[in-house]
This record gives structure tokens, C-alpha cells and sequence, in this order.
């Protein structure tokens, strides 16, 4: 058992590492010019996306059609930090990581002085935490940039520039993975409360909300940076394999063990049937949301991967269309399948980004959205399971126990049954 | 089986008062489901809960594990207050209860089932799983190795990896009972256990029963229609009829309670 689970492992870390060195030996060697690359680099995130969202609807049961909002809130806020970085202003920077930190420390104070109390409403719990989120960003714009950004500024650039471009880069992932955890814990809330079919509407609604806001960035919001409509331009291309498959893997890593553990069976429990849940003494309405939080960070984090691949965003990248794009793959994959969101939305791009892009004729654009849905009736009638169904390969799958080699003392009730034999 | 007559009494008995619930009240908009219910449960009892169809007892079991708020009335486990508390922290407290129509997980093994019941008791933390550490594996190894223990008490270790919902109806209705006791529980609600069961698996049903109160020293409230298992194993019985108590008793003196007789036989003759 114990075997064949690391043989499994040690077959799909060789397997990954493979995969890696042939991709970064094709683009040294200039065998895969950029386009492809920035192919290959989104479909990295969008699987990245659709993973997140298969851990909220293809495991947890919660339809979200949110998942496009906390991409977008991931792309804009690292690409805010790198764009502001390479104009000599660490600001951002400081204030998103500072920010997040306070924001995520007053949370737990928050959480924590709730616990005391029985029945918390929930508005209550929403205003709290948003109170708690404002604080910790209000004191780092108002307190902690005016102190320590000048000297975060002159300790990055002390270091060499590759190096300090590196940590800048990182952070900036991490910021806008963690702010778009935090906003959609903020959001999930009073909206996982709902029922599936309303909770789909109320996180439409706040994409939506997202793409109104970054039309508007420079008007509504103070960030003339992200020049609302028009699109941001400008941003540093770092985006770089290394740093597309260390995230990929991250996700694929943290979400194949939370869905081993404990709390993935809670997760799977609560898809199955929510109340009964509830009363196997699991706390459903956190569980919920920690699905949703986690999911909703591989989307803050495959933004910040998308925008700096693309050195360019625009609020029409995150609008109404392009965010049914995961639940696509999802739904493609199928629902509760890692191995089938990794394989389908990489297909989806390479396929419709890619191949068809170029060889199909000028004008297909404008047909896509008559192919889509026609191909989705096709699946849905000859597969409503998905590609893969619930398949995984052997490292993703969940281990099944061997059978116990021996019976302890407990006297069966019924007539004993012979013994089975020990399973490897 | 023992009796023991003097459970009936609140002024006797050395056996703390696990459940006492007063003057429960429930109602469904202008539906009254449940009128000033009122019963107390001594730690180790075996006590039934009966009546006719729509007479209000799932409701009192969904009051208890906080399905439902109460619109009056007051549930006290081990003297503390049960009203307003999510169910999930009610089940944590110590009680656990089974379905009357059957929910197990039915897409999940066996074992994931019972191994759900065992995550408030898992022992580590979000962060100990992403990172897989020592603590993650020693516990996971632990968690299964005790749920293999429950599915051998109940016949059911060379199912473990077989899907919940493939599971012959009888089988279903035991791993419905293993799950729950995975929930470590000291206080045991039965919805209608029986349902659907021959009188060959009612008597072993009986005999489970009996086991596993001795073995897990647990105290049970059971609700049942089928009266070959409630007159044999209850120590004693309340009984319900349009949301209210009209007799309570031993089975002896239920069985033979005019009112009793009444709820049920009248409304059969009628039918």
C-alpha cells in the first residue's frame, strides 16, 4: 500500500520534472516562439482557475460563478505591484503585503472575539471581518508605507536586479493570491449561506461588480495606473516556465492533499448531502468557505501569472463571457476530477487560443460562441459525467485502505465472516 | 433486558439526567408540529418514542439536533442549553442520531463514511494535510485503523471500499448506525431503525442495539413504528399523537393505555 502510493508519487514528480525540462529545453532551444508560450502559460491558469473552482462545485457542491472576479482581483493587484515597482515606487508593494498581513491578523482577533458568542448573525460576522480588512489596509496606507517603504525600496534595489526582480515578483503573486482570498472570504460569508442556485447568481453578480469596478478604476477608484477601460499597459513581462509550473504545481499539490485529508472528506461530505454533514458534527458553513477561500487564492494566483505573461490587462479579459469559461472545463473535465480540469483546460486553450486561432480563417471569433454551447450539448447529451467522469490517475486519486489483516477482540454480531485476504 | 421502574419517577434514581427536554413547541408556520413536549432521559436508558404517522417525533429529533429552532420550550443535554446552538456543535457535544429515510453519503466509500463522521475528531489541521507532516499520517492512520474497528463490529470490514450506496438496504441501515457512533457520542437518537426490516432483521437489529449501548455505554431515544422492536427493548415509552404526549409508560402498561390503543386502532379502523 504504503509502496504503491510513493511508486505513484515518485512516478508523477518524474513525470512533472519531465514535463518541465521539455518545455524550458523548447523555449531555450527558441523551438516554441512566444506565442505558443503564452498559450502553454494560460492554460496553466486558466486550469489554475477551473482547479479552484472544481474544489468549490466539483467537490463541494457550491456553484460559484465568481471565480472570474478573483482572477481579475489577482491579475490587477500583482500586476499594480510590479507596474509600480518598475517606476520606482514600492508602494504597492508595501501596502498590499503589509495590508493583507494586518487584514488576515485582525481577522483571526475578529473570529476568535466572535467564538465567545452563540448564534452570531451573519451580517454581523461579515461586518466585523470587512471592519477588521479595512483597518489593516487603512494602517498600512496611512502608518506602515510612510515608515518602511523607503527603506523596503532601498533593500530591494541594495540586492542585484535579477534578484530583487525575483522577490518583487513573488510577492506581488502572493499579494494578489492573498487579497483575493480575503475578499472572497469577505464575500463568501453571507453569500454561501445560499442555496445553490442563488449562490450562482450572487457570484455572478459580483464579477460583474469586479468588471464595472476596473472600467472604472481611474474614476471610481484611485488607480489612474490601471487607466479603467482603456487597459493597463505597461506591466514588466516576468512572467517566466519556472515560475508558471511552481505555481501550477503548488495548486496542484495543496488541493490533491486537502482533498486526502480530513477536511477533503468533510468537503465531499458536505457536496453529497449538506445536512446530513451538519449533523455528523462537521461545521458546514466553514467548511464552505474554506473551499471557497482556497479556490478562489488559485485564481488570485493564476491572474498574477496571467497578467505578467500578457504585460497587458483590460476589464474585458474578466467580463460576463469569459467567466463561464472554468465552469466549461469543469463541467468538460468533469466535475470532481483533478485529472480531467488539468487535461481540459489545457485542451481548451491550446485548442481554441491556439490551433484554431491560427488556421481557421479571419472572422471565427464571431462563431466561437455558436460552437461552444453546441459542443457543450454534444457532451452533455453523449457524456453528462464529464471527459474523465470522477477517473484520477493513481497520485491524485484518494488512497483506499488495505483491509485490516487481523480482527481485534470485538465480538462481530452477526455470524463472523472468513477472513479476507490481506490486500497489498 | 432489565427493567427498571424506578426511571419513571423523577424523584428516584441515582443515574444522572442526560436529556431533559420542557415544554417544547414547535410550529410549522400556523402547523403545530409539536405542542409542550416534555421528557427526561437518565444516562444508560433505553427509551422509545412512538405514535402514529405524522405524530410530531422526527420533528422532536430535529429540535434536539437543531434542525430546527423551537418556537418555545428548552433542551438541556448534561445541563447545558441546546436551543440556538448549530447542530454541528450539538453532534460535537456528544449526540448523534440516524435518518429515518436512509442519508449516507451514497457516491463515498464505506469508509469515507464512517471516516467523515470521525473530522471533528481528526486531531490535525488544514496546514499539517497540505503539508503532509508526521502528525497528518500518524492521525490518518489512526482515524482508519478506529474506523475499521466500528465496521467490524458491524459486519462490515470487507465492504469498507465498496460504494455507501450499493450497499443492500439492511447493510445500509447499520453503517447508518456505525456512522453515527463514529461521532463519538454518549447519547444515541434512532430515527425509525427498523424501517423497512423483516422480523428476522429486526431481532438482530434488537441484539445490535443492546450491544452496542453496552459497549459504547451509551444512552438511547429511539423513535419506531414497528412495536415488536419498541415493546421488546425500550425500558419505557412515550407516546405521541398530533404533536402531544398522550400516554407514557412501560411497554406493558403503553401497550395496554386506552388513549394508545385509540391513536392507533382507531385510526386504522377508519382506514
Amino acid at each position: 500500500m504504503l509502496q504503491r502510493l510513493r511508486n505513484s508519487g515518485v512516478s508523477f514528480l518524474l513525470g512533472s520534472a519531465l514535463v518541465f525540462i521539455i518545455i524550458q529545453v523548447l523555449i531555450s532551444a527558441g523551438l516554441l516562439n512566444p506565442y505558443w508560450q503564452g498559450i502553454i502559460f494560460w492554460g496553466a491558469a486558466i486550469t489554475m482557475v477551473s482547479l479552484g473552482l472544481n474544489l468549490i462545485y466539483g467537490f463541494s457542491g457550491q456553484f460559484s460563478l465568481g471565480q472570474f472576479g478573483f482572477y481579475a482581483i489577482g491579475a490587477y493587484t500583482a500586476a499594480d505591484i510590479t507596474y509600480r515597482w518598475v517606476r520606482n515606487d514600492s508602494s504597492a508593494l508595501v501596502v498590499v503585503i503589509s495590508g493583507c498581513v494586518l487584514a488576515l491578523l485582525f481577522m483571526v482577533g475578529v473570529s476568535a472575539f466572535l467564538r465567545r458568542f452563540y448564534g452570531v448573525a451573519t451580517l454581523t460576522k461579515f461586518l466585523f471581518n470587512f471592519l477588521a480588512t479595512v483597518l489593516g489596509f487603512f494602517i498600512a496606507v496611512r502608518f506602515i508605507n510612510p515608515v518602511i517603504g523607503r527603506s523596503v525600496y532601498q533593500a530591494l534595489n541594495a540586492l542585484p536586479s535579477g534578484v530583487s526582480q525575483q522577490i518583487v515578483f513573488f510577492f506581488a503573486l502572493i499579494g494578489g493570491a492573498t487579497l483575493a482570498g480575503i475578499v472572497s472570504y469577505l464575500f463568501g460569508i453571507p453569500v454561501l449561506e445560499l442555496g445553490s442556485d442563488y449562490l450562482g447568481i450572487a457570484t455572478l453578480g459580483f464579477t460583474i461588480i469586479v468588471k464595472v469596478l476596473l472600467d472604472n478604476t481611474d474614476t471610481l477608484l484611485p488607480f489612474p495606473e490601471m487607466k479603467g477601460a482603456r487597459g493597463m499597459v505597461g506591466i514588466p513581462k516576468w512572467t517566466i516556465w519556472p515560475w508558471v509550473f511552481v505555481s501550477f504545481m503548488a495548486v496542484v499539490l495543496v488541493m490533491r492533499n486537502i482533498l486526502h485529508s480530513s477536511t477533503g472528506r468533510a468537503l465531499l461530505s458536505i457536496r453529497e448531502d449538506e445536512r446530513a454533514a451538519e449533523l455528523m458534527g462537521i461545521d458546514t458553513a466553514s467548511s464552505k468557505i474554506l473551499a471557497f477561500v482556497i479556490g478562489s487564492v488559485f485564481a488570485g494566483l493564476a491572474g498574477g501569472i496571467r497578467a505578467h505573461d500578457l504585460a497587458f490587462l483590460h476589464p474585458t479579459m474578466f467580463g460576463f463571457l469569459p467567466s463561464f469559461n472554468p465552469l466549461i472545463i469543469i463541467v468538460f473535465g468533469g466535475l470532481g476530477s483533478m485529472t480531467g480540469t488539468i487535461i481540459t483546460g489545457f485542451f481548451w486553450i491550446i485548442l481554441l487560443e491556439g490551433i484554431l486561432r491560427l488556421y481557421l480563417p479571419e472572422g471565427f471569433e464571431a462563431w466561437r460562441f455558436v460552437i461552444y454551447p453546441l459542443v457543450l450539448l454534444g457532451m452533455m447529451l453523449l457524456r453528462p459525467q464529464g471527459l474523465m467522469g470522477k477517473y484520477e490517475i493513481a497520485f491524485l486519486r484518494r488512497p483506499l485502505p488495505p483491509l485490516r489483516a487481523t480482527k481485534t477482540a470485538a465480538e462481530p454480531v452477526t455470524e463472523p465472516r472468513p477472513a479476507e485476504g490481506v490486500a497489498s | 433486558m432489565k427493567g427498571r421502574p424506578e426511571n419513571l419517577g423523577p424523584e428516584v434514581g441515582a443515574q444522572p439526567v442526560v436529556l431533559e427536554i420542557e415544554g417544547l413547541t414547535h410550529y410549522f408556520d400556523s402547523l403545530r408540529a409539536v405542542h409542550d413536549f416534555s421528557v427526561t432521559i437518565k444516562e444508560g436508558e433505553l427509551v422509545g418514542l412512538i405514535g402514529p404517522n405524522g405524530a410530531g417525533k422526527t420533528t422532536v429529533f430535529n429540535l434536539i439536533t437543531g434542525v430546527y429552532r423551537p418556537t418555545a420550550g428548552d433542551i438541556r443535554y448534561n445541563g447545558a442549553a441546546l436551543v440556538g446552538l448549530p447542530s454541528h456543535e450539538i453532534i460535537q457535544m456528544g449526540i448523534a442520531r440516524t435518518f429515518q429515510n436512509i442519508r449516507l453519503f451514497a457516491n463515498l466509500t464505506v469508509l469515507d463514511n464512517v471516516l467523515i463522521a470521525f473530522h471533528p475528531h481528526a486531531g490535525y489541521g488544514l496546514l499539517d494535510s497540505v503539508l503532509q507532516s508526521r502528525r497528518f499520517r500518524e492521525r490518518e492512520k489512526i482515524l482508519v485503523e478506529r474506523s475499521q474497528e466500528l465496521l467490524a463490529i458491524f459486519g462490515l470490514e470487507d465492504r469498507q471500499n465498496d460504494i455507501a450506496g450499493s450497499l443492500p438496504y439492511g447493510l445500509q441501515r447499520r453503517l447508518e448506525i456505525a456512522r453515527a457512533l463514529a461521532t463519538e457520542p454518549r447519547l444515541l437518537l434512532l430515527d425509525e431503525p427498523a424501517a423497512g426490516m423483516n422480523p428476522q432483521e429486526i431481532d438482530q437489529l434488537m441484539e445490535l442495539i443492546h450491544f452496542i449501548r453496552d459497549r459504547f455505554q451509551l444512552t438511547i431515544f429511539l423513535v419506531e413504528h414497528r412495536m415488536r422492536l419498541v415493546m421488546n427493548i425500550c425500558e419505557w415509552i412515550t407516546v405521541m399523537d398530533f404533536g402531544e404526549i398522550i400516554a407514557r409508560g412501560k411497554p406493558e402498561e403503553v401497550r395496554n393505555d386506552p388513549q394508545v390503543i385509540e391513536a392507533y386502532l382507531g385510526r386504522q379502523a377508519i382506514r
